[in-house]
């Protein structure tokens, strides 16, 4: 597990954290903590976001680590696919005598 | 009891997504799989509120020995909660202060549940005995009592006595006392992660800096004395013993030595070479601190009795 670099003033860095409710979900962002390292970001994690019993797994992620896509670039980012229908199975008539669809 | 989680009208609705509830509803579930990060279930473990009514129902009653020895785990766990509650809005960081946080309600859980069982012998109250007992009432020995000190002196006291529960509690959990053995059950698994916290600090604090390798020496001498009083015998642990209802507490010291041993050698510190305390807190005797404890907690409830907010 790699850890990230510490942060200048003694403060611990930033870990995003993903939680899965139970099994044949898929781990879901349930928010952030800081912690010394990885082993403590789980940890801190456990008491942060498991308290009620809605976890199963847990991922820490270093915050750093992640690439985000940039809320400027919305238009050209997310909105190409509008109006696409084709994009999706529904666009399509079904084929005379195929089974099971 | 969990409670089924039953598919609604809305969900069913929702485009799809309506294997995905939540418990409470509305709660959260405002878009797609959103909910299942934060999906609230309370899970099924034996609750304090369930001894306290078989425990009037008279289904659960303690012999004279059961009760004396729940009041001592009680008190044990209810000192210590009250200690670790203290580091609430004053840890060094805010995840930590919810860590101690945790730890310290799982201990007045099992506070709760073993001082509801010990109230059964003569119809008392968790609250009865947590609140209007006096000091010299008090069976909790005196590694629970003495003051938090710094973060380091606070997880010696921690790594010591989490590793000493899980063992008794471990054992426990064949008592021929099925209430014992069901509290027992239930707090083995909270203890276990109160074991791995306090390693995981230990390691750290040992391994850290200067400073923190230096303050992690000066916890554990300070605290050192007051291991070997966990692991007396007397009368009423014998009796109990005999009766399967629960284990000579001497013997649980060879796997407390060599699992915290292990933990220690890892952190390169020695066991320290203290004279043991002379203690007493099973017999009443208190040292100068629990006085001070009990004033803080008491002070609500004895000045309005039967205040409920």
């Amino acid at each position: 597990m790699t850890t990230p670099e510490p942060h200048a003033g003694n403060v611990w860095p930033i870990w995003e954290v993903f939680v899965r409710s139970s099994r044949g979900l898929s781990h879901v962002h349930a928010g952030s903590l800081h912690a010394p390292d990885a082993a403590m970001a789980l940890r801190n994690a456990r008491d942060l976001y498991t308290r009620r019993n809605e976890g199963v797994s847990i991922w820490v992620v270093p915050a750093d680590a992640i690439a985000s896509s940039d809320p400027d670039s919305k238009g050209s980012f997310f909105e190409s696919p509008q109006g696409k229908d084709y994009r999706h199975a529904t666009y399509y008539t079904k084929s005379e005598g195929v089974k099971h669809l | 009891m969990s409670t089924p989680e039953a598919t609604t009208e809305a969900n069913a609705h929702d485009g799809g997504h309506g294997d995905i509830s939540v418990g409470v509803a509305g709660a959260g579930a405002g878009g797609d799989g959103m909910a299942s990060a934060t999906r609230i279930t309370p899970g099924n473990a034996l609750r304090p509120e369930d001894i306290a009514l078989a425990v009037s129902r008279g289904t659960a009653k303690p012999s004279e020995d059961a009760a004396e020895f729940a009041l001592r785990l009680g008190d044990d766990a209810l000192v210590l909660a009250q200690r670790l509650g203290h580091w609430i809005s004053r840890a060094p960081e805010l995840e930590e202060d919810i860590a101690l946080g945790n730890i310290a309600l799982d201990q007045l859980g099992h506070a709760r549940s073993f001082l509801s069982y010990a109230g059964g012998l003569d119809g008392k109250s968790e609250d009865d005995l947590a609140y209007f007992r006096r000091e010299h009432e008090f069976r909790s020995v005196e590694i629970f009592e003495i003051p938090n000190g710094d973060f380091a002196v606070t997880i010696a006291r921690q790594f010591v006595v989490s590793y000493y529960q899980f063992e008794l509690y471990r054992r426990l959990v064949d008592s021929t006392d099925a209430t014992l053995a069901g509290i027992a059950a239930k707090a083995v698994k909270e203890v276990d992660y109160h074991r791995d916290h306090s390693a995981q600090w230990v390691l750290r604090l040992a391994l850290g800096t200067d400073e923190s390798r230096r303050r992690m020496i000066h916890g554990f001498k300070v605290i050192w004395p007051y291991v070997d009083e966990l692991f007396r015998d007397d009368e009423l642990t014998h009796r109990l013993s005999e009766s399967g209802a629960a284990v000579e507490p001497s013997s649980l010291r060879a796997d407390f030595d060599r699992l915290t041993g292990a933990v220690l050698a890892e952190a390169e510190l020695e066991v320290p070479q203290v004279q043991p305390a002379p203690g007493g807190g099973r017999r009443g005797l208190h040292s100068e601190h629990l006085g001070y404890l009990l004033s803080e907690m008491q002070v609500l409830a004895r000045e309005f009795p039967g205040a409920s907010w």
